[in-house]
């Protein structure tokens, strides 16, 4: 078996996978980070959301190897010093997880939003930005407003 | 109020092990030496087959076994039962087929599963899956349940001639026929509700463990109610006894209704695991979730309502038929009969209702409660009617509908039910108000003005939740009692955990359920936690779905916290050496009436259990008190969606312009989580009335099998919603609570299918209208003819 390296979380890891491990098994299976899901086998409904070199990727549809040498971040790698980061905050405030299955995901990928549109989010972009993401239990209504919060917060503001 | 009390938007509890990632679903779970399962499926709708040929897989690298129906039977391993019994207008009993959890000799849907592979690892499993072969003989196979009952159709099962489960109906046929002579209109509709796949995000999963030292078996399970998994498991499926059963359901992401079903996957895991002495995981992948979860709805329905010179509803009458797919599911027989045609009345005075209601096998994925399960069905039958009623009339729609609701209570329906409380034109008033209704026709004009269609539509719905009086419900066929259970456990540092029979997978117990705690004892919402979800720690309880934790399983909690203070009372009636019948309780603080003589909560707890103050022949040590509690009666929810769409004739396109919600439901613990699973249910709701739909083609192929063909409601599809409350106090519980998980998703298809027709001006519309459905419809209507103008 090949073996990988890449840094996850700021932490060095190394393995050796099957060839055919996709990127969440290797976060999942190999290094316990369970806090990233897998919904579908698809690649539609986003639970599986990751940052790659700082660009949210669905970790579903690529392979461990092809994630040698790149810097990954997770669900479990975005709190700091145990201070939640502003959109793990927004969430909770604004209620926007119920089950909590979709929510690392969308956390994931709020944040990529803001890196992309910036920290002033208009309520269509933020709904136009999550069509990958897809939530069965809050009709997305309190997700929009997390992440305009959570960009907000992001940006300094209140 | 207090900040964390009854009505405090509390923010959750759950919510940090959530948003960090540190939740523990299933699959999260891994067992030391797991072996992973992967189920050999049939391709095939209905087929017969002989020869299950495992020996080459068995030989595949991993592989520690290959197991068939044929063992499965051999083993003695139990059928998978439905709970609820029907008889039909005969006298005869429901025609209940055997459905072993690995098929034997014939499969009777796609995704029936034949075979189980246990191997060391998932990829070898799925590669020696691929190995088993299977001589199937293929059948001819039907899914449309209106054409399941026609002669000629394929029989699934023997015992079922005509495909047909029961004939039932509900109401006074005579009666009807005279309400309907004396009528001088009738509005006539044939309705599809469509089929739904319930898909909560989490796939179903389960690992399954054999302890060989004690015999016991633990099962980890996606799962709504865990004790009734085990109860069935034991007692029908005879897996083992259910004092030798652990079943677990860990968190759990999402259920909607297809987690409370008893399935084959969790069964056979449990068998495996016991025949390969080794933990046994099973994660469905979502393309088995749409072909083996329960799916939803499925009624086909001709449905009429006759109405007197003024408007007012003589009565109404609605033969349907009802596809229950291939196997009968666990509460499947309930859902097209007592949890439909008991709500045909909705919020009217309706003097007549008649109902009959065919239930169907058919080659498809079995279907079940879904979301709001069968009163969704009810109301879009009695939403439309009434709507297409007051148009057809020439009676302003919410004008009709004042003019027909109940307004005394309680009130006694033709078909069951005793509304306890409810005030209709309150909500509909509210939500008028708030819809901007008056208005309407300038911005429709508006519309006109942008070569747009704009339309309004309401439902105004009535739900039956706090499921359920378990007299009642036994009287009706249910195999079970529908009580909740609940246990304090107040430690002697006076912090508390409560156990409760119910199930949260995204309703936010373990903040609603402290928050009732901590206004009836004082204390802290920090200091309480809430267990649930293991049938070693919490001793039985019928889990969650129907709207019911609140209304049925917080009273639970209240009759043992009713008990808690009683024994609290005693000790500090020691403490202070003072009578019982003097001491009072509140705050977390017991004084002696008239004096300045008190006891805080924490020093009573401790003394509860220090025991130093009174003798044990006095008063029992510890502090710890269990109740069941029966509800007395449903609950009624009730309230008024209005949906405002505007319409591009040129494509069919629909855009939701407005939703706005004002719901009754008794009592709010929490308005914050109120409003999302208000949110949530609406969502699910447009989401049948634009977007979903299992088709199965003239094969019994799904061919709506995964999220690129199943039209799951994205954020962009939706709006925001406009989302208010009326309150009644619901007189049939200690605490005033209807329930509110399901009141979006039976409201919203009407309000969203009565918009639509109003804005094209046909009614010939099925769900779910997407763009080429609206477009079709608007051509073939005058209204299509006027916008291509």
């Amino acid at each position: 078996m090949p073996t990988v390296s890449m840094t996850v979380n700021g932490k060095p890891v190394t393995a050796d996978v099957d060839t055919r491990t996709l990127l969440v098994q290797y976060l999942r299976e190999n290094l316990r980070l369970t806090g990233t899901h897998v919904g579908c086998d698809t690649s539609q409904c986003g639970a599986c959301v990751v940052h790659v070199d700082g660009q949210a990727i669905k970790s579903c549809t690529i392979f461990a190897l092809q994630a040698e040498g790149a810097n990954v971040l997770t669900i479990e790698g975005l709190a700091t010093d145990s201070k939640l980061h502003p959109m793990q905050e927004a969430f909770r405030e604004n209620h926007g997880l119920q089950c909590g299955f979709c929510t690392p995901g969308m956390i994931m990928a709020a944040i990529d939003i803001v890196r992309r549109k910036g920290t002033n989010l208009e309520e269509r972009t933020i709904r136009e930005e999550l069509e990958g993401n897809i939530c069965r239990c809050t009709g997305y209504h309190n997700i929009v407003k997390s992440i305009a919060a959570g960009a907000r917060a992001m940006g300094g503001g209140a | 109020m207090s900040a964390t009390g009854i009505g405090a938007p509390v923010r959750r509890k759950e919510d940090q092990r959530f948003i960090t990632g540190k939740g523990h679903y299933t699959d999260d779970i891994s067992r030391p030496g797991q072996a992973h399962a992967y189920f050999v499926r049939s391709p095939h709708a209905h087929a017969r087959f002989k020869q299950v040929e495992t020996a080459e897989a068995a030989a595949m690298p991993g592989v520690l076994a290959v197991l068939t129906g044929a063992e499965l039977a051999a083993d003695k391993i139990g059928n998978l039962i439905c709970g609820w019994m029907i008889h039909s207008k005969d006298g005869s009993p429901m025609k209940m087929a055997a459905h072993p959890a690995l098929a034997n000799g014939k499969a009777c849907h796609v995704g029936d599963p034949v075979a189980v592979v246990i191997a060391d690892t998932l990829a070898q499993a799925k590669d020696a899956g691929e190995k088993v072969k299977v001589d199937y003989e293929v059948l001819p196979a039907v899914a449309d349940p209106a054409k399941a009952q026609a002669g000629g159709a394929p029989q699934i099962h023997d015992i079922a001639p005509n495909n047909t489960i029961y004939q039932w109906s509900l109401g006074d046929a005579k009666a009807i026929e005279a309400a309907f002579q004396s009528a001088k209109h009738v509005t006539k509709l044939d309705i599809v509700n469509n089929r739904l796949v319930p898909n909560a995000i989490e796939p179903r999963a389960a690992i399954a463990e054999y302890d060989s030292g004690t015999g016991h078996l633990t099962l980890w399970n996606t799962t709504q109610n865990p004790h009734v998994a085990r109860l069935v498991i034991a007692a029908f499926v005879g897996m083992a006894p259910e004092h030798q059963l652990r079943v677990i359901a860990p968190d759990v992401g999402g259920g909607f209704g297809s987690k409370i079903f008893i399935y084959p996957e969790e069964v056979v895991a449990l068998w495996a695991s016991r025949r390969v002495g080794r933990p046994v995981k099973w994660v469905a992948e979502r393309g088995e979730s749409f072909l083996s979860d329960a799916h939803g709805r499925d009624h086909v329905t001709h449905a009429e309502m006759a109405f007197d010179g003024d408007g007012k509803i003589l009565g109404l009458r609605a033969k349907t038929v009802a596809n229950l797919g291939a196997y009968m599911s666990t509460f499947s027989s309930s859902v097209p009969t007592y949890l439909y045609a008991t709500l045909l009345s909705g919020q009217y005075a309706i003097p007549q209702i008649y109902c009959e209601v065919d239930a169907v096998y058919t080659n498809t994925v079995p279907v079940d409660a879904y979301r709001g399960a069968g009163r969704p069905e009810a109301t879009f039958v009695v939403e439309r009617l009434v709507e297409v009623g007051a148009r057809e009339l020439g009676i302003e729609p919410a004008e009709l509908r004042r003019r027909n609701f109940i307004k005394s209570f309680p009130h006694q329906t033709p078909v069951i039910m005793t509304y306890d409380a409810g005030d209709y034109d309150a909500s509909l008033k509210k939500a008028l108000e708030i819809a901007d209704y008056k208005n309407f026709a300038k911005r429709k004009k508006e519309s006109t003005r942008h070569g747009k269609l704009r339309g309004i539509g309401l439902s105004t719905y009535i739900e039956a939740c706090g499921i359920a009086p378990s007299q009642a419900v036994g009287s009706l066929g249910a195999g079970v009692g529908l009580w909740e259970s609940a246990e304090v456990r107040v430690n002697p540092t006076g912090s508390v955990e409560i156990l409760t029979g119910c199930h949260a997978h995204g309703q936010g117990h373990e903040t609603t359920f402290a928050q009732l705690v901590s206004e009836r004892l004082g204390i802290p919402i920090e200091n309480i936690s809430v267990v649930h979800g293991d049938t070693d720690k919490v001793q039985f309880g019928m889990g969650t779905y129907g709207s019911r934790s609140g209304a049925v399983g917080m009273s639970a909690i209240v009759k043992a916290l009713d008990k808690i203070e009683a024994k609290a009372k005693k000790v500090a009636s020691h403490m202070l050496e003072a009578a019982e019948g003097d001491i009072v309780f509140k705050d977390g603080r017991f004084t002696v009436a008239g004096t300045d003589k008190s006891a805080a909560w924490g020093d009573v707890s401790l003394n509860a259990y220090i025991a130093h103050k009174f003798s044990g022949q006095e008063l029992e040590p510890g502090l710890k008190e269990g109740a069941f509690y029966d509800p007395t009666n449903f609950t009624f929810p009730a309230g008024c969606h209005i949906c405002e769409v505007e319409i591009d004739p040129d494509t069919g396109t629909t855009q939701i312009v407005g939703w706005t919600a004002v719901d009754d439901f008794g009592v709010v613990i929490n308005p914050m989580i109120v409003e999302g699973q208000v949110h949530g249910g609406i969502a699910q709701g447009v989401g049948q009335a634009l977007l979903e739909n299992a088709v199965y083609n003239s094969d019994g192929q799904l061919v709506s099998g995964s999220f690129m063909d199943y039209t799951m409601p994205r954020a962009n599809d939706l709006p925001n919603f406009s989302v208010e409350t009326t309150v009644t106090k619901c007189p049939s519980n200690p605490l005033g609570i209807k329930g509110c998980g399901e009141a979006g998703a039976i409201a919203a298809p009407a309000a969203v299918i009565n918009a639509i027709t109003d804005a094209i001006g046909t009614e010939h519309l099925i769900m779910p209208a997407t763009a080429p459905a609206v477009w079709n419809a608007i051509q073939k209507s005058n209204g299509g003819h006027k916008a291509a103008a």
